[in-house]
């Protein structure tokens, strides 16, 4: 498991580097899935399967194919490669990675002089523990995020809502 | 309970056995459809236009494997792949008789739903990818047609996931001794079958390649065997939704007589004949329509399955 953990967790960075140095938006995309891919390994490995599963259900299958969508949509070309290229001079590489040293440095510590390492347990979380979790002590969590999702929900559709009705008194077209 | 070596054995039988079903079907459902339809279909190659698959694959693999100048390389020629891959690594977690598994996975079904929902990318980068205005009109629809119809396939197992407690197949198709899933699960089956035919994208939801607007939508710029691997992607897919169906609502490879395994096989090729009747028998969906049918009506019916199934299991408890 020890090994699985290493492999998927090597194969998560490469993959996430990638996606910040590709210039082409479908191909960075394409990166973060395979980045999503080996997280969900690592998950399993941990012995979360249930989580595992949903991090390709939902992050993976829906939200990137939504991503995917709104690229191929705008159908950027040969200018958004150009501007992409642009933003990765040299010097826009200072800022970032000067925050990303600190918190990499903030992890060395914690795990050199606290001790705290990854906790890889044997036992199995099963999807129902997983559900009596998430419906006994942290429900109020669960309340939160639906509320959140509720108010996304309105507005996605209030801005759809509007958008027809102006095209179809313009047109006529009701399709 | 599977030795590796045992599962290794497995997994080759069922690959080829897949393969060779998805083979089959290309003739099968053609001398269906020629039924249905009062013609005559594939009848030179061979008895009965038997030898029909052996004449298209030479074919299929004589053909020049062109990459368009224009095209986005490596997603293209990995979109193909991508769809023959997550269709085939659904096939491990079905149960098709007692011993017959490749894995015993306890997220079964989480990781059927999680391939599917992966099959999506081929579609939509192959459009993507053929830089070709018909190909990613055809990719588009392919991302927002499988994506809503996904939703609403996974909530409508939840009510089989219910009753039998368990995402693992194995337990699913035990937990039909008494009653098959489709009785109590009714609205759930219809759910799952409308779903089902929109993720393989067949009539009437074949939109996405919907020929007489788009060409061939999000393939017009395949050839030789990357169109191949969608074409026997499509019927893989199919296969794969039929023996779902089986081991979800008509329990798996339970049967009187018959041993376990002719069970399990009659029940899918009954289901993939259903699948071919309802091509030959209905028109393409216009796009609003196979959306808004989608968003308007499966999803808050599946939702209500869920909310019903879950009040009688809470008020039989």
């Amino acid at each position: 498991m020890n090994t699985v953990f290493y492999v998927s967790a090597l194969v998560a960075i490469l993959s996430t580097v990638l996606v910040i140095t590709r210039v082409n938006v479908v191909h960075a995309l394409l990166y973060l899935i395979v980045s999503f891919f080996s997280l969900a390994l690592i998950f399993f490995a941990l012995g979360a399967p249930f989580v595992a599963a949903l991090e390709i259900i939902i992050y993976a299958g829906a939200i990137m194919v939504l991503f995917v969508f709104v690229i191929m949509m705008l159908n950027l070309g040969q200018r958004s490669r150009e501007e992409e290229r642009l933003s990765l001079e040299p010097k826009m590489w200072i800022g970032p990675s000067l925050l990303a040293g600190v918190l990499f440095s903030e992890l060395i510590y914690l795990i050199v002089y606290t001790g705290n390492t990854a906790v890889s347990s044997a036992v199995e979380i099963t999807p129902k523990q997983v559900g009596i979790a998430l419906f006994g002590p942290y429900a109020i969590g669960v309340e939160l995020a639906s509320m959140l999702l509720l108010a996304g929900l309105v507005g996605a559709y209030h801005l759809g809502a509007g958008r027809t009705g102006n095209s179809s008194s313009v047109t006529g077209d009701k399709t | 309970m599977n030795e590796p070596e045992q599962s290794i054995i497995l997994l080759y039988l069922i690959l080829v056995g897949v393969l060779l079903t998805a083979a089959g079907l290309i003739w099968l459902e053609r001398r269906l459809l020629g039924l249905w339809q009062d013609r005559y279909g594939p009848n030179r190659a061979g008895r009965f236009g038997s030898l029909q698959v052996a004449a298209d694959m030479i074919k299929i693999f004589t053909k020049e494997d062109w990459i368009p100048p224009f095209a986005d390389k490596p997603v293209f020629v990995i979109a193909p792949a991508i769809i023959v891959i997550t269709t085939l690594l659904s096939f491990a977690v079905i149960p098709f008789a007692p011993e017959i598994e490749i894995v015993n996975l306890n997220i079964g079904l989480l990781f059927f739903l999680a391939m599917s929902s992966l099959s999506v990318y081929s579609v939509a980068l192959a459009g993507w990818a053929s830089n070709n205005k018909y190909s990613l009109l055809g990719g588009l629809r392919a991302a927002a047609q499988m994506l809503g119809y996904e939703v609403f396939m996974g909530l409508s197992l939840a009510g089989v996931i219910m009753l039998a407690g368990s995402f693992n197949l194995r337990e699913i198709v035990e937990a039909q001794r008494n009653v098959w899933f489709f009785i109590p699960q009714f609205p759930g089956f219809v759910i799952f079958v409308i779903a089902g035919l929109a993720e393989t994208r067949r009539i009437p939801f074949d939109l996405p390649e919907a020929e007489n607007e788009l060409i061939a939508g999000f393939h017009t710029e395949y050839s030789g065997m990357k169109f191949g691997m969608f074409f026997v992607g499509e019927y893989m897919g199919v296969t794969l939704i039929s023996a779902l169906i089986a081991t979800l609502f008509f329990g798996g490879w339970m049967g009187p007589l018959l041993p376990p395994l002719c069970w399990m096989i009659i029940k899918t090729f009954i289901f993939i004949c259903g699948f071919i009747l309802v091509r030959a028998s209905l028109p393409r969906l216009r796009y609003d329509q196979l959306l808004s049918f989608g968003w308007k009506l499966m999803l808050p019916l599946a939702l209500l399955n869920v909310v019903v199934t879950g009040a009688i299991i809470l008020a039989a408890s």
